[in-house]
């Protein structure tokens, strides 16, 4: 498939705007059990809660330049019944929503308590209405990477290991954040979000490393044989009916040379796992704040080639079609 | 259930392309806008097309084979297209089984043509909406045209009427009726997308011919054959010489 950048930006950003809101959703429900020291309500919680907003947006901004007809975009929240897109454009937003009211909640002060749970864990509003927003990230997680899990024809893609890898990458490097802005803000989380980045992204790399073995050894299903319905050996195309481009020729080939191919995915292995779990470590030990923002921009431009990766290396049956200009 | 499809035969398509053009300019010249050409006349010209011929070797040399393919869509009986769709623009005809895109509906994120495994949908350039071929449901129920030109334009433009038309779930159509006796066959089965639009198999016709019946043992002749044989410059005479 031909990578859109548009589609590139929308689920690295998104991914880190989710990441990022339930990693301080995490501290906040292991401070009400008084694991975690309790953070000041505006300055990290609401800051933090209108930075994955910020994500978010940008995120959704970007997926406008994949449309052919924005303008329309509303529409699209129709088909949810069948279409994950459509299941994805309703949770987006909705997401956006609950983390904006959490945002709020904290930002303003109104959180009255709601109960309290064996006379020690007070269980105020924020509480609830966070839960709710992380069942909607989690929900967004399975959305997104469904877009792509459930179309069987590209057998690349369709696997749970890519449910799993977008959930954890977009996780991780959220963590990832959220240690670069718990250190900036002077936090006591800096080493509770930044363990949790650690253990997140060292899964991720073994979860992604599995898609890759699996994509490697992939099978494909079909071939010229079934493509054109002749059982031979040996068919070779002669002419694709064209000579210059079509959307056939555009959106089905990523076009990079073998070699480019290759090193992307090089690219991405060290950018997103053992470069900034180098720097994270790093940074946690001299408690210095530009190493751990370091690592999770590293982290997110790895994130950005290993997307490109992702679709690049899908292999879509038409593309049999295609093979000889003529 | 009413299925329209085309029935492509693969033994008579000569690759003449002239099935393409006609789409194209029947389709392009149609209400719902046209058929963008970019660049048509500079380098790298592209352009929307309902309808290909792609032509295939089948075979090494010398015993090898040309086969020229039409695609087209296949208006899928499962089509993979139409639940992805999340506008709903994508949809497939409760009447005549034909699998349309509502242009109005459209919001172009092609995510449509990435469910089709066969790769007959494009997103036209200027319209930036996805476009695919309609069987021409603006001609095959046009009261106004004579009855039997009431079928999509590329089987009219076949010379060699290598494309059937008609219901393939009505046994005794033409199109329903060739693919049960002339084989007919449905690509890419593996995606159980179950496509209406079927292809006709090439075929050879061979006769065997077995050493022995080049002569004929039982030829009541050769009881004559002590007979001496007449020169070849001699008339032949019934019952005088042996032939």
């Amino acid at each position: 498939m031909h990578p859109a950048f548009s589609v590139i930006f929308l689920t690295t950003l998104i991914g880190v705007g989710q990441g990022l809101y339930l990693a301080l959703y995490t501290g906040q429900l292991y401070s009400v059990f008084k694991v975690l020291p309790v953070q000041d309500s505006a300055h990290f919680y609401a800051l933090g809660s209108a930075m994955a907003v910020i994500l978010l947006v940008a995120g959704l901004f970007s997926s406008f330049f994949h449309l052919g007809h924005p303008e329309r975009a509303w529409r699209s929240a129709a088909r949810w019944r069948t279409s994950w897109l459509s299941r994805e454009v309703i949770v987006l937003p909705a997401f956006m929503g609950a983390v904006l009211v959490y945002g709020l909640i904290h930002y303003i002060g109104w959180n009255p308590v709601l109960f309290t749970f064996r006379d020690t864990f007070e269980i105020d509003l924020s509480l609830v209405v966070g839960a709710a927003a992380s069942l909607l990230g989690f929900t967004l997680f399975l959305c997104t990477a469904m877009i792509y899990a459930c179309i069987k024809m590209l057998q690349e893609w369709a696997t749970p290991l890519t449910v799993v890898n977008y959930t954890l990458l977009g996780s991780a490097s959220g963590f990832m954040l959220a240690t670069a802005f718990a250190a900036w803000q002077g936090s006591e989380l800096t080493e509770f979000f930044g363990g949790w980045a650690i253990l997140m992204t060292v899964v991720a790399f073994v979860t992604r490393s599995a898609s890759l073995i699996r994509n490697a050894r992939i099978k494909h299903k079909s071939s010229l044989e079934t493509a054109i319905g002749i059982r031979h050996a040996r068919i070779e195309q002669k002419a694709q009916g064209f000579m210059a481009g079509s959307f056939n020729t555009r959106e089905y080939f990523h076009g990079a040379p073998r070699h480019i191919f290759l090193l992307v995915k090089w690219a991405f292995l060290v950018l997103v796992f053992p470069a900034p779990l180098v720097l994270v470590s790093i940074g946690l030990g001299l408690q210095a704040v530009s190493l751990l923002i370091a690592a999770f921009l590293v982290q997110y431009l790895g994130l950005l080639v290993e997307r490109w990766f992702f679709f690049a290396q899908a292999n879509h049956p038409q593309n049999l079609y295609y093979q000889t200009v003529g | 259930m009413t299925q329209l499809a085309l029935v492509i035969d693969l033994n008579v398509c000569v690759g003449c392309h002239a099935c393409v053009t006609s789409c194209k300019e029947w389709n392009t010249s149609g209400t719902a806008g046209y058929m963008a050409d970019m660049n048509p006349f500079s380098k790298d010209p592209t352009g929307t097309f309902f309808n290909r011929v792609q032509t295939f070797e089948v075979g090494s040399f010398p015993n090898t084979e040309t086969v020229h393919f039409p695609k087209s869509c296949l208006h899928c009986e499962d089509p993979p297209c139409v639940p992805v769709c999340p506008t709903g623009a994508s949809y497939k005809r409760e009447e005549d089984g034909i699998v349309l895109v509502d242009y109005d509906k459209c919001i172009g994120c092609k995510y449509c043509s990435w469910a089709c495994p066969y790769g007959v949908r494009e997103l036209d350039e200027h319209q930036k909406v996805m476009k695919k071929c309609t069987l021409c449901v603006d001609r095959i129920y046009d009261e106004s045209l004579p009855e039997n030109e009431r079928k999509p334009a590329c089987v009219m433009a076949c010379p060699t009427s290598a494309r059937l038309f008609g219901d393939v779930n009505d046994p005794d159509s033409e199109a329903a009726q060739a693919i049960r006796e002339r084989g007919g066959y449905q690509l890419m089965p593996e995606w159980g997308t179950r496509p209406a639009n079927h292809y006709l198999p090439r075929r050879k016709t061979r006769i065997t011919i077995h050493e022995d019946e080049l002569i004929r043992a039982d030829n009541p002749l050769n009881k004559e054959r002590q007979l001496p044989m007449p020169d070849a410059d001699d008339p032949t005479l019934d019952e005088t010489t042996s032939w």
